[in-house]
């Protein structure tokens, strides 16, 4: 049997086609090579929502980028849509997302770090060299604050850092395909155990120490969170303990505060250490999971995003999405990852919880100096003679930190300026060298210690410029979330580029900044701006406003 | 629930549990300024845009008012100093970026309203780069120069609509609102449906007909009418937007339906009514016109086979022709399509039109194609044909089994409550030979083989028996025939089943179990499971599950058939159908008839009428020679259209009512011009029970009139003795005779806008759920019908190897009639086109957007070809909205013997590439 197809004169569809319709469904088709490829990487990892970063970081080690067709395929593989993969990727500054028509990237990338330091110690330069004198096969870009700024400037090839860096010994680096990371020397298993290592965790877990014992040894301590914020730790246990479970834990290692470079120490050279804490820790609050964030090893990895460090983003990283700080109230350790009680601490501050609960509460406290308690491991860069991190008794002054630990000023330079707490600390003159390191020292001169990064500036730096840069810092690791740090950020930055500030507007600015912001990172940014403004009346000497 | 007491600027106020401060404030009288917060139901409170940032006593920084809820003793102020400066500064940093208000995308947007009030219209601050204009859409201009970054619209479209298009992607001051992957919106997977532009508080998102190519606003309405959707059966109310007379744009309402949500087409789907081909004046067949069933007619130029005629003329010709073949060959020699798109007050006067003047009950309308065989089934085991409870029940649901329906593109409004309740927590089973968007929320698709239904449903019911996961005591409270099913499921073992219905037998078993066992489990159904022989049956198996599982009448459970036209469900109740007098009351029962007779004034045919299909072999047999056809469209939606139109161009006479001259009309003798939706008042029942009131949005174009009219003066001409006032009239008289409006008045209706049925008060809510104790049978139990299993009436053979289905895409509605001539949803799917899987288009070496020949024992059209993986191998999916493609001439009129619906879902076909046609076009 047949039939005529039926003849339709143009008329009849009421429809006059004023276009064609599309072939395929609406929006990008699954290309079904890409498609192999991902199934290939992620073969029987499990698909669920919160591994969406790791997922990319799969693809982005493989294949150097991420392209359209790998995401779109991914997107199907873990059933989500394309706006949520894509708006994750891009948030982050590791993954390179790559859509049809764009160039691939280079086989090899190398990160210049432009904080604060490196910038003081030739960063730019460096940074400007290696554009030049870089092959077609090698990508050269900016990087924030890669954490090694007792070696500035410091340049990241592929997953290896060249210290102290110049650009031939970068490119020859990059030429001899060294890429991968060194380990330093470290306290290993059996070297840990030998000296004690694990009897606490042990003991806690037997019952021959209690639970209470810990938490009253933290408490009579008075350990603080060494991350920055300075809340009470066993305070804060206690806080999660009395939230009904299942509770989680999050070790924040992510330590992207410019000039910040302690965490990343004591992990290499004495990891057990703070390994024990954080089971103690678990145990304590009895977790169902651990979950440690670490800007690049794997366990759960950031993906190049500061404010990743703000405890709730963080959260959010781990889960899987963009890292948008959460609203507080609830704090976490009612609401937090994947909704459940969740105890976060700094990595440091789990290290020490070993040596307070064995050695007692009193050997901490009997540290300290200037009326301050307890010991701070304070991470200096800039212009001193020996930067590094200075293991030193809580409370010391900018001066003495100088002078008894680091060897006195870089040769030819003049104690001018300092941040005592990173970027978002504030600038002190060098006037103000007397004032005790410590949490709630600094705060009524508009700074704060923070994580205790201390920067050292000299005769030969500029605040204004150092405040600039600390400013762009924060425009770009802003997260967009919020209206004042958002569009503040951008345009705190456009009036400081301007030769005259208009102090009067960046005032108001940072009052709003600080006032409305949803998290640290807004509420602080205006930090350095404020105190160049205050301490540094001769910078503005020149201009007429 | 305790409330809690708190200090907002010195006064003492209370805040519910769970009240934010901007909400407490706003009862107060005061609205705290607010860009990326909106008030509108489902949005939740992002506290991003910190335009209602509060001072509270106590605290390091200033709080968010939005989302912020106060805790007892709280002391809150609105407007210190502080919280002023920070309120300022934040519109100070905004309006630094927008382009120039005058020439902006929406001078009266909210954020312009805003500034003003703030006192901030102008910034001290430098102005960034922004983004260039995206004019890449068919009905939205995406301008992110004006945008804030608020994510309203990224809640719009991924929590609200769930469509998931929109992202907020890259970061800082970079961060951007995106389509998928920062692609064109035209380009990406968005709907259309618009509720990013509704959520959006700049101008940034913007229907693109407010907009001159500048991009600039130009178009303002004169004045807003509230009525509803004319589109589906989900019942959105809208508010249209008139200018000059025309209607500019919609915009979704605040529905117990729609919480404002609104689809594609209920969106932008509306200027058919101002399209060139309406039908403004009578049209009078000219007397050489011979009738073909393969004559087509110009609807721009229908003077080749028509001429203009006067309302007079064209009413007394109309009635005359029935009027002469009643008189000659008896009432059965009549028959009447009334229309699922009509309202209450129409469809109730069509049938008595039939009943009383034509005097027989041949009178049916579109119902028999899509829900016949459900009805039938819930009429026989339930006696009630409607929903248990509406499609928000999905939201108090633990389990939700949608089976043979494709709700995101049918019911797009519906289908986002079911997404919302997925993303709650909900476990959705989506059971469809295709796959579909709801697919992804999905705990399971089971994509079993086209027309096994039974077998699928039957293993389940075996599962739930065998493994004791009955409700016992709802079984022997509530139900009857409980132990004939267990008998005679016993041979329906998910291991025999799995291998007929494609689905492991694990995965009968813990999909069964899942049901079975949850708190509360519903079933929504569409026509994959009514359109087959064995419809009844397939439903007779939902309803079955539901007994003997309790899963009915209580929140979150229920069964629920997604009910196609906006008035289906009302035309039903209101009589439009062969068998029952309006609510159900069967034409045959002498003790039933009564009420009606005494008020109609009449006696009424006792025997049942004809059906749709059988109305067309009637008239081929030469039973019935003439036909009122209110605004449907048999030349296009009837099975195997050669034989339906080959039936309309064989009467003697024909009447058509409607907008345009349809398939339909091109074999009338007299076509009527009717008014649309929107230019009507009226009552419109929606799926859920839900009569709804629409307004007249405008007047009818020209000498258009308004079809209660038409009716009126049709059946006066035929001797009937009316003198209704307008729909008003013609619902009171209705409700006299159905039970099922008691205490819904009309005066009721225009008040409240929307009543649920049925409704025990007067001044009380309708009942949403029913069958809470019980059912409306006779012995007020339900009665479980087991279901054997049946294939389907035309099975693929060698020489037609595939299964054809038809459907509907999202943007087309039933035979196209309307949304061919939506300028948006033509510019969206402009041609007919075919669905295949990928894989058989390689196997067949066709490229996507080629032409294929299909054919089957019917009839043969040719058609473009979409690559689509959702639909299975085998398998050809077609929409039957396209004329130069119909895919009706291809299917099988194969009956359902109790629905008496025929087998939309599944016939044999052969496809084959042809020669590109399209270098000819």
């Amino acid at each position: 049997m047949s039939h005529d197809v039926q003849q339709v004169r143009s008329f009849e569809h009421p429809g006059q086609g004023r276009k064609r319709a599309k072939p395929t469904p609406k929006g990008r088709q699954i290309d079904p090579v890409a498609a192999q490829e991902i199934e290939m990487l992620l073969r029987d990892r499990p698909r669920r929502r919160d591994l969406l970063i790791e997922h990319l970081h799969l693809i982005q080690d493989t294949y150097k980028q991420i392209s359209a067709a790998h995401l779109a395929a991914l997107a199907e593989q873990m059933r989500l849509s394309f706006a949520e993969v894509f708006e994750t990727a891009t948030f982050y500054a590791h993954f390179d997302v790559v859509k049809e028509g764009e160039p691939n990237i280079p086989p090899l990338t190398v990160r210049v770090c432009d904080s604060i330091t490196c910038a003081m110690l030739g960063g730019e330069k460096l940074l400007e060299e290696l554009q030049n004198k870089a092959g077609p096969g090698i990508r050269v870009v900016r990087a924030p604050c890669v954490g090694f700024c007792d070696h500035a400037p410091v340049a990241e090839v592929g997953h290896r850092y060249v210290l102290d860096a110049t650009a031939s010994e970068v490119l020859a680096t990059a030429a001899g395909g060294k890429t991968d990371p060194i380990i330093p020397d470290y306290v290993d298993y059996d070297a840990y155990v030998k000296n004690g290592g694990y009897k606490l965790l042990g003991d806690l877990r037997a019952g021959r120490i209690s639970k209470e014992d810990v938490l009253k040894a933290l408490e009579d301590s008075s350990l603080r969170g060494l991350g920055g914020a300075g809340f009470p730790t066993g305070r804060k246990w206690r806080a999660v303990l009395g939230e009904p479970g299942p509770r989680l834990m999050v070790v924040n290692a992510d330590e992207g505060e410019p000039g910040t470079f302690k965490d990343r120490f004591y992990l290499l050279r004495d990891a057990h250490r703070f390994i024990e804490g954080t089971l103690i820790a678990a145990h304590i609050i009895d977790a169902s999971d651990v979950y440690i964030y670490l800007p690049t090893v794997h366990l759960r990895r950031g993906a190049g995003a500061y404010i990743c460090g703000e405890e709730s983003s963080l959260l959010e990283s781990i889960e899987g999405k963009r890292g948008l700080p959460r609203h507080k109230p609830p704090y976490p350790f009612q609401v937090g990852l994947f909704g459940q009680p969740t105890l976060i601490n700094n990595l440091e501050t789990l290290f020490w919880v070993r040596d307070i609960v064995e050695k007692g509460a009193a050997w901490w406290t009997a540290q300290g100096r200037n009326g301050r308690h307890g010991l701070r491991s304070y991470s200096v860069s800039g212009r001193v003679k020996n930067p590094g991190v200075k293991l030193a008794p809580a409370g010391i002054t900018v001066r003495e930190l100088i002078d008894e630990f680091c060897g006195g000023m870089a040769d030819g330079h003049t104690f001018y300026a300092y941040l005592p707490g990173g970027a978002s600390g504030g600038i002190l003159p060098a006037s103000m060298d007397d004032i005790p390191l410590d949490f709630g020292t600094l705060e009524k001169y508009g700074c704060f210690i923070g994580s205790a990064a201390i920067v050292i500036l000299s005769q030969q730096d500029s605040v204004r410029g150092a405040a600039l840069n600390l400013m762009r810092f924060f425009e770009d690791e802003s997260c967009g979330q919020c209206t004042p740090c958002r569009v503040g950020t951008e345009k705190a930055a456009k009036l400081m580029e301007r030769p005259v500030w208009n102090r009067q507007l960046l005032e108001e600015l940072s009052q709003a900044m600080r006032d409305a912001s949803i998290c640290g990172l807004g509420q602080a940014a205006s930090n350095p701006l404020t105190s160049v403004i205050k301490y540094f009346p001769d910078e503005f000497k020149d201009a007429a406003e | 629930m305790t409330k809690i007491q708190f200090e907002l600027d010195g006064k003492q106020v209370e805040a519910k549990p769970g009240e934010t401060i901007w909400q407490v404030a706003k009862r107060q009288g005061q609205e705290i300024p607010h860009l990326c917060y909106s008030p509108a139901p489902d949005y939740r409170p992002d506290g991003n845009c910190r335009a209602c940032m509060v001072e509270i006593e106590g605290e390091r920084v200033l709080a968010a008012s939005c989302k912020r809820t106060p805790t007892v003793g709280m002391k809150v102020k609105t407007a210190s100093e502080r919280a002023i400066a920070a309120q300022k500064m934040v519109m100070e940093l905004l309006v630094a970026d927008q382009p120039e208000r005058e020439t902006s995308h929406d001078p009266d947007s909210k954020f312009w309203h805003w500034a003003e009030k703030v006192g901030v219209t102008e910034s001290r601050f430098p102005s960034a780069e922004r983004w260039k204009p995206d004019s890449s859409h068919a009905a939205m201009r995406v301008n992110l120069d004006a945008c804030i970054q608020c994510g309203l619209c990224v809640r719009a479209c991924r929590e609200v609509q769930v469509n998931d298009v929109i992202g907020m992607a890259y970061r800082n001051h970079g961060a951007k609102v995106v389509f998928d992957f920062d692609d064109p919106m035209g380009e990406s997977t968005c709907v259309a449906c618009g509720e990013c532009v509704q959520a959006c508080p700049t101008g940034a998102l913007m229907p693109a007909v407010m907009l001159d190519e500048k991009q600039t606003r130009v178009v303002y309405p004169d004045r807003k009418v509230d009525s509803l959707c004319p589109y589906c059966g989900v019942g959105c109310q809208v508010t249209y937007n008139v200018k000059d007379e025309k209607v500019i744009y919609a915009e979704g309402r605040d529905g117990p339906a729609n919480h404002n949500r609104l689809c594609v087409k209920g969106r932008f789907g509306f200027d058919y009514i101002h399209h060139p081909h309406r039908l403004t004046k009578p049209l009078v067949r000219l007397p050489n016109a011979k009738k073909d069933a393969n004559d087509q007619v110009d609807p721009a130029n229908p003077f080749t086979h028509f001429r203009e005629a006067s309302w007079e003329e064209a009413l007394d010709l109309a009635a005359q022709g029935l009027v002469r073949i009643r008189d000659q060959h008896g009432p059965k020699g009549l028959a009447g399509f009334g229309s699922a798109k009509g309202s209450n007050e129409e469809a109730y006067l069509f049938q008595k039109l039939v009943r009383t003047g034509f005097g027989s009950n041949n009178v049916d309308h579109c119902t028999r194609l899509c829900h016949a065989s459900s009805v039938a089934a819930l009429g026989e085991g339930l006696n009630s044909g409607a929903v248990s409870a509406p499609f928000s029940a999905a939201l108090d649901a633990e389990v939700i089994i949608v089976i043979g329906a494709n709700p995101t593109v049918n019911h797009p409004v519906a289908a986002t409550f079911i997404k919302n309740a997925a993303k709650r927590g909900a476990k959705l089973i989506v059971m469809d030979p295709r796959r579909q968007m709801l697919s992804r929320h999905a705990y399971k698709h089971l994509a079993f083989k086209p027309g096994s239904d039974v077998a699928l449903l039957n293993a389940m019911i075996n599962t739930i028996i065998t493994e004791g996961l009955t409700d016992e005591q709802y079984i022997a409270g509530y139900t009857e025939g409980f132990e004939e099913l267990k008998a005679k499921i016993k041979d329906f073992t998910p291991e025999k089943m799995a291998p007929i219905c494609g689905i492991p037998a694990d995965t009968l078993r813990e999909v069964a179990r899942l049901y079975a066992r949850s708190r509360a489990s519903i079933i929504f159904w569409g026509m994959g499971i009514s359109q087959h022989v064995h419809g009844t049956d397939n439903a007779r198996c939902l309803i079955a599950l539901a007994l003997i599982t309790g899963q009915v009448g209580r929140p979150g459970t229920g069964l629920h058939p997604l009910r196609g036209q906006n008035n289906v469900q009302g035309a039903s109740d209101a009589g439009l159908i062969p068998m029952f007098l309006p609510d159900y009351q069967p034409v045959e029962r002498n003790d039933m008839r009564g009420n009606f007779e005494k008020l109609w004034k009449q006696e009424l045919d006792p025997v049942r009428g004809l059906t749709v299909v059988e109305i067309m072999n009637a008239i081929h047999a030469g039973e019935i020679r003439g036909m009122y056809i209110e605004g449907e469209n048999p030349a296009m939606s009837d099975p195997d259209l050669q034989h339906a139109r080959g039936a309309l161009a064989k009467l003697e006479h024909l009447v058509v009512q409607d907008l345009f001259v349809t398939e339909t009309a091109f074999h009338a003798d007299v076509i009527l011009p009717a008014s649309a939706f929107a230019e009507k008042e009226g009552t419109f029942t929606n799926t859920d029970r839900r009569v709804q009131l629409a307004r007249e949005v405008i007047k009818p174009p020209g000498d258009a009139r308004q079809d209660l009219w038409i009716i009126q003066e049709i059946g006066r001409r035929m001797g009937l003795p009316w003198n209704y006032n307008g729909p008003a009239d013609v619902y009171t008289e209705m409700a006299q005779l159905m039970p099922s409006l008691d205490n819904i008045s009309w005066e009721r209706l225009v008040r409240e806008g929307a009543v649920t049925y049925p409704a025990d008060d007067p001044t009380k809510p309708g009942n949403e759920i029913i069958f809470t104790t019980g059912f409306p049978t006779e012995s007020g139990r339900g009665k479980i019908v087991p279901a054997r299993v049946r294939p389907p009436d035309e099975l693929p053979d060698d020489q037609y190897p595939m299964v054809l289905s038809t459907g509907r895409v999202l943007e087309h509605w039933h035979t196209g009639a309307m949304t061919r001539r939506a300028s948006v949803l033509d510019e969206i799917e402009p041609e007919a086109v075919a669905f295949m899987s990928p894989k058989d288009m390689r196997r067949m070496q066709l490229s996507p957007g080629d032409f294929i020949r299909l054919e089957t024992r019917r009839g043969a059209v040719e058609v473009k070809v979409r690559a689509d993986s959702d639909v299975p191998q085998n398998m050809v999916f077609m929409p039957f909205c396209y004329a130069e493609a119909a895919a009706n001439l291809l299917t099988n009129p194969a009956l359902d013997p109790f629905g008496k619906i025929p087998e939309f879902k599944f016939c044999a076909v052969r496809a084959e590439p042809v020669e590109l046609r399209s270098a000819a076009e």
